[in-house]
């Protein structure tokens, strides 16, 4: 049996760049089930958070404890950037390259990408270039990357924001997967009906700060800070 | 005019006559300098990359003495070449003073500040692209080194062939340690060198069109390589 990851234990985590704090203090647990959301407007904090979790971006005052070695850690993780990074490979490559990088033989790091791949609906361009990509597809992309690891543990950072329809409900259809087959997720986005479709609880952040972390359904209903509630509203927040 | 043409009809006849001293000349040339083209390659490229992934204390001096080196004369590396490598010198007992080796030990320390410091420089962009998506994969420096290579070969290339262009073009520092020895150590640029003294102009155009057709013929190669590797758009 192998040691779970989580939780995860963040304490009085702050981040300052540029002079001035971007995030924080912030202290929470992440526990180990379920899908959260980070809710809150632009420049509120929520790729720093997400990166800051993930442990690539280092945070100026406070520590982050997991369940397992921090060496470890990293290890059963997986992150998808808001933009996604695009490796200048064929699509095939890009997916299977975290698993050449953990020493998988070619053939196989291939196979398993092929099957990554069509499960994000890439079958039809594994041999072109990831560069050429349309910008919903270099999601997918990411999204495959990342599943591939099998990750215990899997941040999204608005995985959605330039898919259609089509592809987003798939996209969701598979995270709900992963979730029941035991995944950690957190998942940042605008979109208020993701939030209703996926999410466990939600996080709202606002100038840096979580405001609050609540059930989905009361969130909604009823959240608990009034940034919160204007948000909800659609308000413009100071 | 007159003279420009009176070059370029010598320099036809020698190459559709297969001139053998021309032949040995060209072919000496393009050893050296794409010999020492490889070894500063193989040198500068790693080095360019290791550079950028790499944060140390004295990282900007090193990079800033780099591009220095860049503008290094010819002539000052023959020198400092020469006194290595003379008999009196602490490498003296090698023997390898007025050989090919010696102009290629020269072309080396020419080249490999520009081959560093273009390939740091395309380098950087590529790893400012990559840098999240890489520390988030746990790659190790090694293999971050690696991709950076592999994926920013084209601009990399371009690096390399930079070094080339400026190696065979080069006369001082190889008339000083390779002494344009007939037979021995001539190649294009001592030859036209030597040419223009004693006053044999066509001889000269004939050699230097020579040389410019050289390096077009070259850049045109690689360029062609590379252009037929998949997905070359990128
Ligand atoms: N390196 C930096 N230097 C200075 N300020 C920074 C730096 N990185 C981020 N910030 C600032 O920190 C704040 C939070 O940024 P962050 O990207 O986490 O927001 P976000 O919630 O993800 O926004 P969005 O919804 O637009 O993606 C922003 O105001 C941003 O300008
Ligand atoms: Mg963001």
């Amino acid at each position: 049996m192998v040691t779970p990851l989580l939780p995860l234990k963040m304490e009085a985590v702050s981040v300052r760049r540029g002079g001035k704090t971007i995030l924080g203090p912030i202290t929470l647990q992440l526990a180990d089930e379920g899908i959260s959301i980070l809710l809150g407007p632009n420049g509120s904090g929520k790729t720093t958070l997400l990166k800051t979790m993930h442990g690539v971006e280092r945070p100026n005052t406070g520590t982050l404890h997991w369940n397992v070695a921090a060496e470890d850690a990293r290890l059963r993780q997986a992150f998808v950037f808001q933009s996604p990074t695009i490796l200048r490979r064929s699509v095939l490559d890009n997916i299977s390259y975290p698993l050449t990088l953990r020493g998988v033989k070619r053939a196989e790091a291939r196979a398993r990408a092929e099957a990554f791949a069509a499960r994000v609906g890439l079958s039809k361009v594994l041999d072109q270039h990831g560069m050429v990509l349309s910008g919903g597809e270099k999601q997918k992309l990411a999204l495959a990357r990342a599943l591939i690891l099998e990750p215990d543990l899997l941040f999204l950072d608005e995985p959605c924001a330039n898919l259609d329809g089509r592809a987003t409900r798939d996209i969701e259809e598979i995270l709900l997967a992963v979730r029941s087959e035991g995944t950690r997720i957190v998942i940042s986005t605008h979109d208020l009906g993701q939030a209703r479709r996926l999410g466990d609880d939600i996080w709202f952040l606002h100038a840096g700060q979580i405001k609050e972390t609540t059930p989905k359904d009361q969130f909604f209903s009823e959240p608990h800070s009034e940034t919160a509630r204007s948000y909800l509203r659609g308000d413009l927040l100071p | 005019m007159e003279k420009i043409w009176e070059g370029l009809t010598q320099a036809a006849m020698l190459i559709v006559g297969f001139d053998p001293d021309l032949m040995e000349i060209t072919l000496l040339s393009l050893r050296v300098t794409i010999t020492a083209t490889l070894i500063a390659s193989a040198i500068g490229l790693p080095l360019g990359a290791w550079l950028v992934v790499n944060r140390f204390r004295f990282r900007r001096v090193v990079i800033a003495i780099i591009n220095a080196l860049m503008g290094l004369p010819p002539v000052v590396v023959g020198l400092f070449v020469y006194v290595l490598l003379s008999r009196s010198g602490p490498f003296g007992v090698l023997g390898l003073l007025f050989t090919p080796t010696a102009m290629i030990i020269a072309q080396v320390i020419i080249i490999t500040p520009i081959i560093v410091s273009i390939s740091h420089q395309a380098i950087r962009e590529l790893w400012a692209d990559y840098h999240d998506l890489l520390i988030s994969l746990n790659a190790t420096r090694r293999q971050r080194i690696a991709t950076l290579i592999v994926d920013g070969r084209r601009a990399l290339l371009t690096a390399s062939l930079a070094g080339f262009g400026r190696a065979i073009g080069e006369v001082g520092a190889i008339m000083i340690v390779g002494g344009n020895i007939d037979h021995a150590t001539r190649v294009l640029t001592t030859a036209i060198a030597l040419e223009t003294g004693k006053g044999e102009f066509g001889m000269a155009l004939a050699l230097g069109f020579i040389l410019i057709g050289l390096a077009i013929i070259v850049n045109l190669g690689v360029h062609m390589l590379s252009r037929t590797e998949r997905g070359s758009r990128w």
